[in-house]
Formats: structure tokens, C-alpha cells, sequence
């Protein structure tokens, strides 16, 4: 056969009709970021992390719109009341704590609450004898919002009439009657308004033990009221409680006492702040020494540092990609300058750059974006470093000549086809700065290097140094910043190593 | 080797004297204090003050500052005493470097003390958990470590506070007092303790990760079979081989912890009382003491840049196969 020159008609079409084309493939493409949420979710302490973060973040935003308090709400009266939820008071968040008592003090809790019906000793939990001086000592569960008891307030002409149409309307007894020795200044007792009943001892400085005991060492308590035949002296025509002794002998108890500038009442404190504030006081995480809601005031510091550190990442992110790309991409002497400025910049010591930022700024433009700038200003090497790594291993590769072969632009070299690389990267170590942020923030906070007592904002770092001056008798104070902080650095630190396995290339189905 | 290494530390004195000019101008910016004031005296400040040219342009200044910081037998002394200027506003009229050498032994008894400690543990540890690697053990002292890393320092600080000083009252709430006790014996030892012990916890952490990662990147290593191969137990050959190779890593890491160290125990000097660098360096903050607060900045970034340069050579004479500089 002559293979040369084969007849034409000996050929046939094999398929003359319909296209020829590879077949479509049935799976999706997996991206790059399709593949690192899958690998991520793999990672399950990764995700719990992921959703600590998100709950602390919601707690941090939400709380400080939703919560009654505010920062600049400093109760004097409620001053480091322990934590108190009404929910779950049965777990022992009841606000409560054990103390021991004198009998002078026992007296003196037991009375607070028996005329308004409650107690604020919740429990007697036994008492000792001392053997040599015989004087008995009670372990007494004691609640510390109750314990507050009544409290002298003075009022102007409108404030007290107000408050009387609020008793009136709603039937809410506030005003109690004043003790007859409400003119005293116990030293003792911190607050006299809660000496209403018979002392054994009326001087100044009255230990508050009640005149009256029975045979088992409780106090019986004797009203010692002010009296005035007039029943409404101190114009004083509100709500009267039906208390024995009064009206006896044509003697009325005094609600009021009329002075220079207005009223003087003995108010409960609880409904005496109910009516000012639209509710009662239920701390959470109890308050500090100043009166400040722990739960609101966490929060808003938080919201603080996260909005900071969110702020320092972006910008962090933006100057160290652009530094870390003109770095690497233009190499060279260019990249030598610009290697030894970042490096000098970034062997000063964070603490000084904070320090010296807040001493010529803080009073300028205030201590928070001053403390942004330190942040800022030697925060991003990190980033440009890793960005400038990156740039390195890529930039000679085929694709990229072959890019700049076609025209294309310096900024869509950098931007386009080098860059890209770098993305997994550049999001752990971002994400990474944040914590590392509420660390510095907190740590700066708390030496009282940033001072934010005088801006009427607070951040964990504050909330620390309140809590540290009286970590032996109220650790609930020092308690909850630090274990908000310890569980956003637990949960951070976790949630980075799985971003970072995420987007680690080299592990692209390594488990599968 | 000798040319990298002077090279090396020829480098790090200019990065140093850029940013020491840097802070310098920054802090002569800065509104000086009221020399009048109660309990100094005030010839004497205006006497240094003058005599460290304040009234001088800043650039002048600085000449003087470095010029009294090489003195060399002036003042009537011998040999070197640097002048870094007076206290201020707090240990007044007193000579800076003095104070702050007077203070600088408690910053290094701490931690020359968690260091003690920690190392042993935390290498230990990191051994253990190599060697059992991906078996409960390891698990278990992986997640551990993890949790001890990301807590702060502080709240370490503050949870033995309370419980060893507070609660149980085993260990005093301030540092004994050098009059009655010298820095390396017992009583001082047990006041020390505390803060010791905060200082522990992150350094046995972040050890224990290290060697961890380290020995168990040592253990996969061919030479390894190798071993255990011409008949080596396997003892023998982590003791022999595993372990000495990655002592390599593990030792400037020791080191550049310690050096550390002494610039990051600021906040657990302030919790715990130690009159030490730290606390100086924040009531010098606090008080606006210039003078102090120039001289520790130099202290600081001195001390940052010496860490970083010790573990970068250590490596060359630690392993003599690593050639420093070479291309």
C-alpha cells in the first residue's frame, strides 16, 4: 500500500456533529479561602476560641448600650458590693458574704431591715466564746447591698415634694422616721441613720450594741424615735408606717426636719435609689471602691481595647504592607536604607515609646490616641518584615517575569500577583496584634503610665490597679478584669494557631 | 569570627546612640520641673543644672551629658564615675547612677532566682513531653503550657498574692530589708519569693514550648536511627545525640530570657514591692524625674539591644559547626 498517497475518500468524519470538549468537572473549586475556613473548622479548640472571642466582643459592645449604669455613675453607698445576680442567686451569687461580728455588730446588722420587714444578716452561721474576756464573737452571713440600710439625705424644697408625690402615687414607703439621736456624728458606726433603735451607749463613739438583750445574747431592739406633737412637722404629709408607739400620747414620729436650705429625711437606701435611678442596684461583678458597676465598667474598658486594637491593626496592616512591599519588591538600596530605619525604630524599647507619647501628647490630644500612636509607631515592622520575607521568595518566580514581560505595572506586580501570596500570613499576624495590644494597653493602664482616671473612661488595666489596693479584703474587684483578660488571651493565642494551620499552605490536605 | 562579632557590636553601639539621641531631644522637649521645692536644695539642682548646660541649645546639651557620662577621674574620683545627674524630684540631690546602682541588685536577685528555677522545670518538662510526644502526657502538658502562656504575668502576680500571702500568710508582703539580710540568704530568699514565682510561670511555659518543639524536631532526625541502628539504647542516644543537638536553639533562648527578663519584670516590681529598676522607672514616670527617667531609657534600650546581640552570637559559640557571617 502506498502510504504517500492515500485516497481521500478512505477517511471518515468520526464525529461530525456536537463539540468536542473536556468534561465538565462535577466538584467545585476549592479556593484558597474556602479551603483554610475548612481546615479551620477541623480545628475544634480553634473554633471554641472563635466563639469565646466573639461572645467576649458582643459582652464588650453590647453591655456598655444596654447596661443601666454608666461609668461616671460612683454610688458612695454601694461601694464594693459584692457580686449579685437575680438569676442564679441559689448558686451562692447572691452578694452575701461571711464576716465576723462583735456583739456590737451583730446588733447592728440584725437591726438594719427589721423595720422595712427584711434583714440584712441573712444567716447566723454560730458564734464563739472567747474563753478570757467572754465576749462573743458571730460568723454572720451578711448581704452587702442590705447591709447599706438608711442613710441621711437633704433635700431642696422641690426634690422633697417630689418625693413625696412619688410615695403617694406608687405607695413605696422612702422616708423613715428620723432616730432621736439623728443629730449625732457616731465616729464609730460609719453611718448613723441606722442607729434607730435603744443603744447601750448614745456618746459619739458608739460601738452600735442595742441596750436590750435576752438570755441568748440576741438584741432586743427598742424604737428610739425623734417625737413631735405636731404630726406633720417637717410639713412632712406622705406615707406614714403604722409603727407602735406612735401617735401614743399625742406624740408623732418625725419623718423630717426642716432646715436652712431644705429637708432633712432618713430615706431607705434601696428604694431611695430605686426612685432616683428607675431601678435597684444589681452589681453583677459587684463594684469597686468607687461605687462603679464592674460589669459595665469591664465592658467599656474592653469595647476601649478592642477599638483600639482594632485601629492599630489596620493601620499596623496598611504602613507594613506598603513598607514591606516597596522593601522587597525594590530591593537593593532602597531596601537597605529602609531595613536599618525599621530596625533602629524597632529595638526602642515599647514601654519608653509609650511613656514618651503620652507625656508630649496625652494632654494635647489625650491619652488614648496618644497611646494609638505609640502602638502604631513601631507596630507595624512585624508585618512589613513578614511582607518583605514573602516578596523575596516570590518575586523572581517565572509568573512574575512573565507578568512584567506583558507590561504590567509596578503596582500590579506588587498588588496583583506578588502580594497575594502573602494574604494568610498577614491575617494571623494581624489578628495576632490585637492581643497583644490589650496586653500592653492593660499592663500601660495599670502602672498608671496612660492615665485615663481624669477622662472619664476606664479601661481593664484601670480596673486591675482599683482592684489591687484591696485584693485581701475584696478580691471580686481584682477578679473579674483578670479573668476577662485570661480568657481573651487563652482564646486569642488558640484561635491564632488555628488561622495560622489554616492558611498554611504546606498543610493543604495533610488530614485528609 | 572575631571581624562579625565586632561588627556586630559596632552596629548595635550606633543603633544605640541614634535612638539615645532620639530619646534625648524627645525628653529635653519636655517642660522641665519647678527646681523649688520642699526638702532640696536648691543651689545644688541649679549648681547641676548648670553644670549640665540647661540653659544651652539641646544639641550642646547632649555633648555635656555624653561628656559626663565618660568621666574619667574628674570630681576628685578614680577611675570611672558617670555623671547622669541629680534626682529631682525624687531621691533628691542624690547622684542618678548611684541610685540606680544601689537598686539594680534586687531587679537582678529576681530574677537570677526565677531563672534558677524555671530553666530545670521548663526544660524538663519540655523533654518529657517531647519524648511522649502525641500521647496523653504530652497532650496534657501541651495544653497546659498553652494556658500558662497567654495569661498575663500580672494575673499570676495577683493570684499569688492572695493566696500565698494573703490567705495563707506563708510569705511576707514586702521585700526584707537589705540591712537585715543579705541577697543570697534565706530571709530574702522567702520575701523574694512571690514575685519569684509570677516570674516563673510564663519563662517554664514558654521553655517548655521550645524544648518541646526542638527536641521533637531532633528526634525524627536520621542520625538518630542511625544510632539506635549500629546499637545505641535508646537512652544512650536521646542523652548522647538528641539532646545535646538541641541544646543548640535551647541555650541563647536561656540566656536571651534572662536578659529579657530584666526589662519585663516592671509591672510584677510594682505589684510585689521590689524596689528594684522597674519600680524606679515608674515613680521616675510618675514624678516626672528627668533625669531618672533619661538614664533608665538608656538602661532599657541597652539592655534590649545586648539581649538580642548575646543570642545572636551565642549560637557561634555555642555550635561550633554555625559560621557567623559567613555568606
Amino acid at each position: 500500500m502506498d502510504y504517500n498517497n492515500l485516497p481521500k475518500d478512505k477517511f471518515v468524519f468520526a464525529r461530525r456533529e456536537g463539540k468536542i470538549a473536556d468534561k465538565k468537572l462535577d466538584t467545585k473549586p476549592v479556593g484558597y479561602f474556602r479551603d483554610a475556613l475548612r481546615r479551620f473548622r477541623k480545628n475544634k479548640s480553634s473554633v471554641v476560641a472563635a466563639f469565646i472571642i466573639l461572645i467576649l466582643f458582643l459582652y464588650a459592645f453590647l453591655v456598655p448600650i444596654f447596661s443601666p449604669y454608666t461609668v461616671d455613675d460612683r454610688d458612695g453607698y454601694y461601694k464594693m458590693v459584692l457580686p449579685k445576680s437575680d438569676l442564679f442567686g441559689w448558686l451562692g451569687w447572691d452578694g452575701c458574704t461571711e464576716q465576723q461580728e462583735s456583739q456590737a455588730g451583730y446588733d447592728y446588722y440584725c437591726s438594719i431591715g427589721v423595720e422595712y420587714g427584711t434583714s440584712a444578716v441573712r444567716e447566723v452561721r454560730g458564734s464563739t466564746v472567747d474563753p478570757n474576756t467572754g465576749n462573743v464573737n458571730y460568723k454572720l452571713y451578711v448581704d452587702s447591698y442590705e447591709k447599706v440600710g438608711f442613710t441621711y439625705v437633704d433635700l431642696t424644697e422641690e426634690e422633697y415634694t417630689a418625693l413625696k408625690e412619688y410615695q403617694n402615687n406608687t405607695g413605696i414607703q422612702v422616708v423613715y422616721p428620723m432616730p432621736a439621736n439623728y443629730k449625732t456624728t457616731f465616729v464609730a458606726v460609719t453611718n448613723g441613720a441606722n442607729l434607730w433603735y435603744k443603744l447601750a451607749d448614745e456618746s459619739d463613739t458608739t460601738s452600735g450594741e442595742a441596750r436590750d438583750h435576752d438570755e441568748n445574747g440576741r438584741p432586743i431592739y427598742t424604737a428610739d424615735y425623734l417625737m413631735k406633737k405636731n404630726i406633720t412637722y417637717g410639713q412632712y404629709d406622705s406615707l406614714r408606717l403604722d409603727l407602735p408607739g406612735d401617735g401614743e400620747g399625742g406624740l408623732h414620729y418625725v419623718y423630717a426636719v426642716k432646715n436652712q436650705t431644705g429637708y432633712h429625711l432618713r430615706v431607705l437606701y434601696k428604694e431611695y435609689y430605686n426612685y432616683q435611678n428607675g431601678h435597684y442596684a444589681t452589681h453583677l461583678f459587684g463594684t469597686n471602691q468607687h461605687g462603679q458597676d464592674i460589669f459595665m465598667c469591664l465592658a467599656y474598658g474592653a469595647r476601649l481595647s478592642f477599638m483600639l486594637a482594632i485601629a492599630v491593626s489596620i493601620l499596623n496592616l496598611i504602613i507594613g504592607v506598603i513598607y514591606g512591599s516597596v522593601e522587597g519588591f525594590y530591593g537593593g538600596t532602597i531596601d537597605l536604607v529602609m531595613e536599618r530605619i525599621s530596625e533602629v525604630l524597632g529595638e526602642i524599647p515599647f514601654i519608653v515609646v509609650a511613656t514618651l507619647f503620652q507625656m508630649h501628647l496625652a494632654k494635647k490630644v489625650g491619652p488614648i490616641p496618644s497611646l494609638l500612636f505609640a502602638f502604631v509607631l513601631t507596630g507595624w515592622i512585624g508585618i512589613a518584615y513578614r511582607v518583605r520575607t514573602q516578596f523575596y521568595r516570590f518575586k523572581n518566580q517565572e509568573y512574575v517575569l512573565a507578568a512584567r514581560t506583558l507590561g504590567a505595572s509596578d503596582k500590579r506586580l506588587i498588588f496583583r500577583h506578588i502580594f497575594p501570596n502573602a494574604i494568610g500570613t498577614i491575617i494571623t499576624s494581624t489578628v495576632l496584634i490585637i492581643p497583644g495590644c490589650f496586653y500592653d494597653e492593660s499592663m500601660l493602664t495599670y502602672l498608671g503610665i496612660v492615665n485615663l482616671e481624669t477622662s472619664g473612661t476606664t479601661s481593664v488595666g484601670t480596673l486591675l490597679s482599683h482592684g489591687q489596693t484591696y485584693m485581701s479584703t475584696n478580691p471580686h474587684i481584682l477578679l473579674f478584669p483578670a479573668l476577662f483578660i485570661s480568657l481573651l488571651m487563652i482564646a486569642f493565642n488558640l484561635f491564632g494557631n488555628g488561622l495560622r494551620d489554616a492558611f498554611n499552605p504546606s498543610l493543604r490536605g495533610a488530614d485528609e | 569570627m572575631l571581624k562579625y562579632v565586632i561588627k556586630r557590636i559596632l552596629l548595635m553601639f550606633v543603633t544605640f546612640f541614634i535612638i539615645a539621641t532620639m530619646c534625648f531631644v524627645l525628653i529635653k522637649l519636655l517642660p522641665l520641673p519647678n527646681a523649688k521645692a520642699q526638702g532640696r536644695d536648691i543651689n545644688l539642682v541649679l549648681e547641676k543644672r548648670k553644670q549640665m548646660g540647661y540653659d544651652k541649645p539641646i544639641l550642646t546639651q547632649y555633648a555635656i551629658y555624653w561628656k559626663n557620662i565618660f568621666n574619667f577621674g574628674s570630681n576628685g574620683s578614680k577611675g570611672w564615675s558617670p555623671d547622669f545627674g541629680i534626682g529631682e524630684q525624687m531621691y533628691i540631690s542624690q547622684s542618678v547612677f548611684d541610685v540606680i546602682k544601689e537598686k539594680l541588685p534586687y531587679t537582678i536577685v529576681v530574677n537570677l532566682y526565677s531563672i534558677l528555677i524555671a530553666v530545670p522545670i521548663g526544660v524538663l518538662l519540655g523533654i518529657y513531653a517531647a519524648l511522649r510526644k502525641n500521647r496523653w502526657q504530652d497532650h496534657f502538658v501541651s495544653t497546659a503550657v498553652m494556658l500558662v502562656v497567654s495569661v498575663p504575668s500580672y494575673v499570676y502576680a495577683f493570684l499569688v498574692q492572695y493566696f500565698l500571702c494573703f490567705k495563707t500568710g506563708w510569705f511576707p508582703l514586702t521585700v526584707a530589708s537589705r540591712e537585715t539580710a543579705t541577697f543570697f540568704s534565706w530571709v530574702m530568699f522567702v520575701s523574694m519569693f512571690p514575685a519569684v514565682l509570677s516570674l516563673c510561670f510564663g519563662t517554664i511555659a514558654r521553655l517548655c514550648r521550645f524544648t518541646r518543639a526542638e527536641l521533637s524536631e531532633v528526634l525524627t532526625g536520621d542520625y538518630l536511627l542511625l544510632a539506635r541502628t549500629k546499637g545505641l539504647t535508646k537512652n544512650q542516644a536521646i542523652t548522647r545525640h538528641a539532646l545535646r543537638n538541641a541544646m543548640v536553639p535551647i541555650l541563647p533562648m536561656i540566656l536571651g530570657e534572662f536578659i529579657g527578663i530584666l526589662s519585663g519584670s516592671l509591672i510584677i516590681e510594682g505589684i510585689f514591692g521590689i524596689p528594684g529598676i522597674g519600680k524606679l522607672y515608674i515613680t521616675s514616670i510618675q514624678l516626672r524625674d528627668y533625669n531618672f527617667f533619661m538614664a533608665l531609657t538608656f538602661f532599657y534600650t541597652l539592655i534590649g539591644l545586648v539581649a538580642n546581640l548575646v543570642v545572636d552570637l551565642s549560637y557561634g559559640f555555642i555550635d561550633p559547626r554555625i559560621k557567623m557571617g559567613a555568606k
